[in-house]
């Protein structure tokens, strides 16, 4: 489980956080949703203790993140995958030895056990031929792929996804939601994903947040908040251009 | 008022600065005894900060060493001490060209390489995905730079003294005329073991303050290219300053 407290968060005195409070159940998927540059993947990295927030807690299973030091920090985010929003992908490996590299640093299973693991995953991900390729000769969608099956190699209880399918094409955008909600389904991770793809992100998660001005000013199941009459939610998912938020 | 807070406040950030130096240094060194070392990381680097540095080296050692020769027999030739030219070569390369000369080319070389792939790495996330993964970027990143630094520097310095002592011999002995066995018995007669482990301790310090600086400045580069080239910039800057400043030091202490 995932909680939120009160979090704030500036950065160059500029407040991006301003008491974010939010809850994520074991085994649920939540998709965060806001404006471009409004803090989503701040507050995805102050989850996994990347960011340490200015006031306010960040609990995973009942463990604040934020005062844990070495092995225990290390314990912890064992649990964890993350994907990315640049993918983050390691450019002096290739894709097989990117996926491979959590395998080969974390576990002790043979180089035998490894290959058929990662294979596995890249067959997943539609790049099984692609194995030997090295970051800078994918596109941008394999590239996204190939940090998703780093991500979900582990099969982490806790998975963040920054962005999974921003700057793709919709059908390899729809077969990334459809894989995340393959894998959601078979090992029940609690996720988050931060994501413009509203509405069709509905159809995988079982809650969705909106966060804008620095606080969560919506949060529901799906069909919950599509009937909330809530104006600025309405205006992000009609992508109305007038409306209570001037974007520009 | 306002000027005296500013001086103040650019006081405090410089010794702010200072602190978090000298905890990337106590951190690194605390992981290299810590953990076990990254074996594979660690040949990986020696190849490309020893290995790779070999032949700029081998040059600038050698072209340093004919014009210690040139010079040396120049200012010996005086007074008559032209046999002296040997110890002459020697003792400025063992004690001092070389451990300074190899250390800043490895700078130039493969210290601001180290810093701009380690910057790189930190504005494309690939430090905060290791962190993510549980992995501690220090052992992947700064620990094996840090032992192969120390073991190369140490190894090119004494590549160049070598080379230095031959590119001697080969203006003092084969271009002006000196006898070869004057060249090396005069040597053999002065220069001994402490002037040697004298560039060795030397070697050393400048391989780790290659790599304590150009990992740190690397690690925390801001964000953009322009951080990434700021970053390889200072890194150079502030590691051949270091390493001059540290060299004086090293030297009137053990003089």
């Amino acid at each position: 489980m995932i909680q939120l407290v009160n979090l704030y968060k500036s950065f160059n005195g500029n407040p991006v956080l301003r008491g974010v409070s939010l809850a994520i159940q074991k085994g649920e998927l939540l998709a965060l949703i806001g404006r471009s540059g409004i803090g989503k993947s701040v507050l995805l990295k102050h989850i996994v203790g990347l960011i340490q927030p200015d006031s306010g807690t960040v609990l995973i299973n009942n463990i604040d993140i934020n005062r844990l030091r070495g092995k225990q920090l290390i314990e912890i985010r064992k649990q964890f995958g993350f994907l990315f929003q640049g993918g983050a992908l390691f450019d002096s490996m290739t894709v097989y030895d990117n996926v491979a590299f959590p395998l080969r640093e974390r576990t002790k299973l043979s180089e035998t056990q490894i290959r058929e693991r990662v294979f596995n995953e890249l067959e997943e991900m539609g790049l099984k031929n692609d194995w030997n390729k090295f970051p800078a000769e994918l596109s941008g969608g394999m590239r996204k792929r190939t940090a998703l099956a780093r991500a979900m190699v582990m099969d982490p209880s806790i998975m963040l996804f920054d962005e999974p399918t921003t700057g793709l094409d919709p059908i390899i955008g729809q077969t990334i939601l459809d894989y995340i909600q393959q894998c959601h389904q078979k090992i029940k991770f609690t996720g988050v994903i931060v994501t413009h793809e509203v509405p069709k992100v509905f159809n995988i998660v079982q809650q969705v947040a909106m966060i804008h001005q620095g606080e969560i000013i919506a949060c529901g199941s799906p069909d919950e908040l599509q009937k909330q009459n809530n104006p600025i939610f309405d205006q992000f998912i009609t992508g109305d251009i007038t409306g209570p938020v001037q974007y520009i | 008022m306002n000027g005296i807070r500013k001086v103040g406040a650019f006081v405090l950030k410089r010794l702010c600065d200072l602190g978090t130096y000298g905890l990337f240094l106590v951190t690194a060194i605390f992981w290299t005894f810590w953990s076990p070392l990254k074996f594979t990381r660690v040949i990986d680097q020696i190849n490309f900060i020893g290995v790779k540095s070999t032949l700029i080296v081998i040059l600038t050692g050698a072209f340093t060493g004919m014009v210690l020769g040139l010079q040396g027999f120049y200012a010996l030739s005086k007074f008559g001490g032209e046999s002296m030219l040997g110890p002459t070569v020697a003792l400025s390369l063992v004690r001092e060209i070389g451990p300074v000369i190899s250390a800043l080319m490895v700078t130039g070389r493969a210290g601001s390489a180290l810093a701009s792939e380690i910057g790189i790495m930190r504005i494309s996330e690939q430090i905060d995905a290791l962190e993510v993964m549980a992995l501690n970027p220090f052992r992947y990143l700064v620990v094996p730079n840090m032992v192969a630094a120390i073991l190369s520097v140490p190894l090119l310095g004494a590549l160049f003294d070598v080379c230095g002592i031959w590119g001697g011999y080969l203006v003092g002995v084969k271009l002006l005329g000196l006898s070869g066995g004057t060249y090396f018995g005069e040597m053999a007669i002065y220069l001994n073991s402490k002037d040697v482990f004298h560039g060795l301790y030397k070697s050393l310090s400048f391989g780790l303050i290659i790599a304590w600086i150009c990992c740190y400045k690397g690690y925390y580069t801001e964000y953009g290219a322009k951080g990434v080239s700021k970053a390889t910039t200072q890194a150079v800057v502030i590691c051949s300053v270091l390493i001059l400043i540290w060299d004086y030091f090293i030297t009137s202490v053990s003089f």
